[in-house]
């Protein structure tokens, strides 16, 4: 019997969302009292294995962050006893949170990456038990010149290419996109064509404020970004980035996804602009392309019409179902579903703390 | 032995004990003593008590004794108290 659970980490905790493959009435179960209180800035879904495995990765201000995962659909979590993560002696530095965990391919089994505050990327090998920190993102020359977005110096999105293991692209804020060619030995950063305001030559070769990076296992070369003003489209791997924001409200925001199954239809969430962070026409609005952003269309349906608060950059993901489940998740704590591709939605869960991620599967 | 004083909220990470003893001459014995899950919560990977942890001896933070090089006689307890952060 299949069914849809729905992570949903807040600024306070855990709550899981889970409904029948139809995903359109929704159980809330929350807070999970093991993230009590803990800031979940990175939750996911490996439905790879046998059975899935769920991960949250929490901070208490507290007692520290630490990555825990589940193989029951969340009745209880698990963490090994030295921890799922941490710097190694050498590096000097501590874990302040994980912004991102991101199962591997298909043909990757066992492969998890994390991506971190300091910003560091990391790799699991079990299946995202234990992390290993990629030293050659870590040992970048760049490193010491990447700067702390507001949100933290964090990589904050992890795209593993869909078929060729060594090939993996990153995002952080502030710093911009780094791939790699080589299994992670060396990066390179791909920002051309990619605007950043904020400096006097507003085309470095990195520094951007990617807020977020996205691609289609069918289309690996194909990238889109929405940056801290700026939605960028690249079809050749991030070599050459190209606006597609003309037909957007705004081109500032913070999440972009793709449709699982449609590799040129993409969502964004506009902002008015960096000095007004606030839904554009004070509307909550997902916005559509079905043409890989040459065209736009806000899709309403079952989401609010008067909204002052955004998506953050995780806060919008899809499932991988047919059709397939859009999610979102706003900083007033509310969090809606759409269970056919954006055209309508339901609320999921209101007056949570804010949404700081959002992740779906339909299982079983 | 040294007691270990824990606040409700790290219980979990003992067994629901709310006090522990280790052996230790030192707060930094007394926390390499403790299990790993507890241990991880109070300092970082490089073995800093974290930011808004605080441990007292007695009256006496830590922090303004000798740090985790604070020595420990038989019968010290160490009070865990979180401090006042966040919102």
């Amino acid at each position: 019997m299949s069914e849809a659970v729905l992570l949903i980490g807040t600024k306070k905790g855990l709550w899981i969302g889970r409904s029948d493959a139809a995903r359109k009435d929704w159980q809330l179960d929350g807070p999970v009292p093991e993230f009590e209180m803990q800031g979940v800035y990175a939750v996911g879904i490996d439905t790879r294995g046998d059975r899935p495995r769920l991960f949250v990765g929490g901070t208490s201000e507290h007692w520290g962050p630490a990555v825990f995962h589940s193989d029951d659909l969340g009745k209880s979590w698990a963490e090994p006893p030295e921890g799922s993560i941490g710097f190694p002696e050498d590096a000097d530095a501590s874990l302040e949170r994980v912004w991102q965990i991101q199962p591997g391919p298909p043909g990757q089994p066992g492969v998890v990456y994390a991506g971190s505050e300091p910003q560091a990327l990391w790799k699991s090998t079990d299946g995202g038990v234990t992390f290993e920190l990629v030293r050659g993102l870590w040992d970048h020359p760049h490193r010491s010149e990447w700067g702390a977005g507001f949100g933290g110096a964090a990589i904050h999105t992890v795209v593993p290419h869909p078929t060729d293991p060594d090939r993996v692209s990153v995002a952080m804020s502030t710093g911009g996109v780094y791939r790699t060619a080589d299994g992670g030995a060396t990066w390179s950063p791909a920002n051309q064509g990619i605007q950043a305001k904020f400096f006097p030559d507003p085309y470095p070769e990195f520094g951007q404020c990617v807020h977020k990076l996205a691609a289609h296992p069918d289309a690996p070369e194909r990238l889109f970004a929405q940056n801290h003003h700026g939605v960028y489209r690249s079809d050749d791997g991030g070599a050459v980035w190209t606006s597609i924001a003309d037909g957007l409200p705004s081109d500032f925001g913070f999440p972009i996804v793709v449709h699982p199954h449609e590799p040129e239809t993409v969502y964004v969430f506009p902002l008015v602009a960096d000095a007004n962070r606030i839904p554009t026409g004070a509307q909550c609005r997902v916005f559509r392309s079905r043409d890989a952003g040459a065209t736009w269309e806000p899709l309403a349906a079952g989401l609010p019409d008067v909204s002052y608060v955004p998506v953050l950059r995780d806060a919008m993901s899809t499932d991988t179902a047919d059709p397939a489940g859009v999610y979102v998740g706003t900083r007033d704590g509310c969090v809606y579903a759409s269970p056919d591709a954006g055209d309508g939605w339901v609320e999921v869960a209101r007056h949570l703390p804010d949404v700081l991620t959002v992740r779906a599967a339909v299982v079983g | 032995m040294i007691g270990v004083r824990l606040p409700t909220v790290l219980r979990p990470f003992a067994g629901g004990a709310e006090r522990v003893e280790v052996e230790a001459r030192s707060v930094a014995e007394a926390f390499a003593a403790l299990d790993a899950p507890l241990r991880r919560r109070l300092t970082d990977e490089q073995g800093a008590i974290r930011r808004h942890v605080n441990i007292y001896l007695g009256d006496d933070n830590i922090r303004d004794l000798d740090g985790l090089g604070t020595p420990l006689d038989d019968g010290d307890e160490l009070l865990i108290l979180p401090s006042v952060a966040g919102g």
